[in-house]
């Protein structure tokens, strides 16, 4: 569980005047389900790219699976290693079926588990028409399909779950679950944060083509002291009362708007605010807590 | 930056038969080898209406007619064949996904290559053979000889502009680009090149590259093979005044066949030495 699958260590990609990546160690534990986030420009996709070899760096050394991406034997560490770019479009003229043992073939997987894998995927009907023929979340599924061929001991998914409906989010996130549960390692990017936030072990933030932050959600949410926000529905006509009862709080924010009131507080606040507002039954009828999303966590550390 | 001292043919192949599938899906060959096959026919019964009759007149003149229709219409297949082999994975992002493949880039270089020559290279025999099977009947086995030949000079200046669109496709990174790019190589080497030989000649008198002349034919895909098609046959090289300015020496086929192979070998090295530097 320890071992490291991904190891990078001090490295740099500029292109031209742009420092795409700058100076960033990384180390990524065999089975993690491991989350890339930052927003486009900060450098996730050229990362993704010198670990899985295809752009070289310009300093500093990446091993994946234990062998340096720019060996010789690291061809072969390319079996057991699988990619699903960002928006891959297939060959219009080819099936889904004839996709896929294209991609088996040149892996060396089995071409028999091509069309369980479709199966699996909600493809098998499709299987055997064009893929100009797919749509934009058929076409995602596709290439995740075809990520999955070979049994892949580490998973290099960008943005997967672009194109995809809220059903085949879920069933998608129901496989890497299944994979991780295989002892699988994952290294998936997203910009859809409330998404990940349940689903990785560890994440990275990245901003300038640097890791500004590196933890689980939970240590992240600590580090950044983020605050407490909850969120209040009111009877009518009843914001000053409310206003009154919180008045020991002083040094929360209380903010009105008709039947909605929102309090930004200090966490450690959080039972004493809560009893303050249970007291109120003639003047609060709804209480939601606010944990702070991944989302708070990124712009709390963008905008620091 | 990967390990290409050994070649893995599987993995060649396995790309070369999906390129071939692709064109052969798309109709590409289908289409190529119906065009070829009715300019043929219409040449080989018609070539010599211009000089009042029409009927086969011979293979001679029907090669010599075809070779100048050829020259024109096989160097434009073939550049539109290949120019977005490289830029058009690239383009539409499965060029990282199948360098993240156990897949070296001279693999992938060398199986789109033969995959696009294989469907260029049935398109044209098909295409002319069939009409070779019609005409067979009139020509006895020297000229069809002849013609075999044609077909295969053909084919092979059909691979050099191959792998001069496969160069374009590595050197541009977009596919109008890339487009526009094999467009300007066909007017140049097509159209343009000859022009400019013939006009520096006159306006020199000859006194410059009158000797070099041979030479810079040679640094042309497509009047190598208007020379391989003329000298060969006696009927009609004094049809052209080309024979007055290259030298019968340097006509032999095998010189001029390793010009071709030069023009076939040379862009593909060139690409492959441009691609595995690119990421």
């Amino acid at each position: 569980m320890n071992r490291t699958a991904i190891d990078v260590r001090g490295v740099a990609r500029r292109f031209g005047e742009v420092h795409a990546v700058n100076g960033v160690d990384l180390a990524v534990h065999e089975g993690e389900l491991f989350g890339l986030i930052g927003h486009n420009g900060a450098g996730k996709s050229t990362l993704f790219k010198m670990m899985l070899g295809l752009l070289a760096p310009d300093r500093g050394r990446l091993e994946v699976l234990g062998e340096p991406v720019d060996g010789a034997r690291f061809r072969e560490t390319r079996r057991s290693i699988a990619y699903l770019p960002e928006n891959v479009v297939f060959y219009d003229n080819l099936s889904g079926l004839e996709t896929l043992r294209f991609f088996a073939e040149l892996k060396g997987a089995d071409p028999r588990e091509c069309k369980p894998l479709l199966a699996k995927l909600g493809l098998e009907a499709a299987a055997r028409r064009p893929v100009r023929g797919y749509s934009k979340g058929m076409r995602q599924r596709l290439g995740f399909a075809q990520a999955l061929l070979g049994r892949p001991r580490l998973l290099f998914l960008d943005e997967p779950t672009v194109g995809l409906d809220p059903e085949a989010i879920r069933e998608f996130y129901q496989i890497l679950a299944e994979l991780k549960a295989q002892g699988v390692t994952m290294l998936l990017s997203s910009h859809n944060l409330a998404e990940i936030q349940e689903r990785v072990d560890r994440l990275a933030l990245m901003r300038l083509g640097r890791i500004q932050a590196l933890g689980t959600v939970q240590s992240l949410r600590e580090e950044l002291r983020l605050p407490l926000r909850i969120e209040v529905s009111l009877r009518p006509e009843s914001g000053e009362r409310l206003r009154r009862a919180l008045a020991p709080f002083a040094d929360c924010d209380v903010r009105l708007d008709g039947a909605r009131g929102v309090i930004v507080c200090e966490r450690g606040r959080k039972m004493a605010l809560l009893a303050a507002l249970t007291a109120l039954p003639d003047t609060v009828t709804d209480i939601r807590v606010r944990e702070p999303s991944l989302e708070d966590v990124f712009l709390g550390y963008t905008e620091n | 930056m990967m390990d290409t001292r050994r070649l893995q043919f599987g993995q060649i192949l396995a790309i070369a038969r999906k390129e071939f599938r692709d064109r052969l899906r798309s109709r590409w060959v289908l289409a190529v080898t119906l065009v070829l096959t009715v300019f043929a026919l219409v040449i080989a019964y018609f070539g010599a209406a211009q000089q009042g009759a029409v009927g086969f007149k011979g293979i001679e003149l029907t090669i010599a007619s075809l070779t100048s229709l050829v020259i024109y219409l096989v160097p434009l297949i073939a550049l539109i064949l290949g120019y977005d082999a490289v830029v058009g994975e690239r383009e539409r992002g499965s060029l990282d996904l199948l360098l993240s493949l156990p897949l070296t880039r001279l693999e992938l270089l060398l199986g789109k290559y033969l995959g696009l020559a294989a469907a260029l290279a049935f398109a044209t025999v098909a295409g002319f053979g069939l009409v070779g099977v019609v005409l067979s009947y009139g020509i006895g086995l020297t000229g069809l000889l002849d013609y075999a030949g044609f077909i295969l000079s053909t084919l092979l200046m059909g691979l050099a502009f191959l792998s001069l669109a496969m160069l374009l496709s590595v050197l541009t990174s977009s596919k109008v680009v890339a487009s526009g790019a094999a467009i300007a190589l066909w007017f140049l080497y097509v159209l343009i090149y000859d022009l400019m030989l013939v006009g520096i000649l006159v306006v020199t008198e000859g006194q410059y590259v009158g000797g070099l002349f041979p030479i810079l034919l040679l640094l042309n895909p497509a009047d190598i093979f208007r020379i391989l098609n003329i000298f060969s046959l006696e009927e009609v090289k004094s049809l052209y005044g080309l024979a007055t300015v290259f030298p019968a020496t340097l006509a032999s086929p095998w010189l001029l066949g390793g010009a071709m192979l030069f023009w076939i070998l040379a862009p593909l090295a060139l690409a492959y030495a441009r691609f595995r530097k690119l990421s």
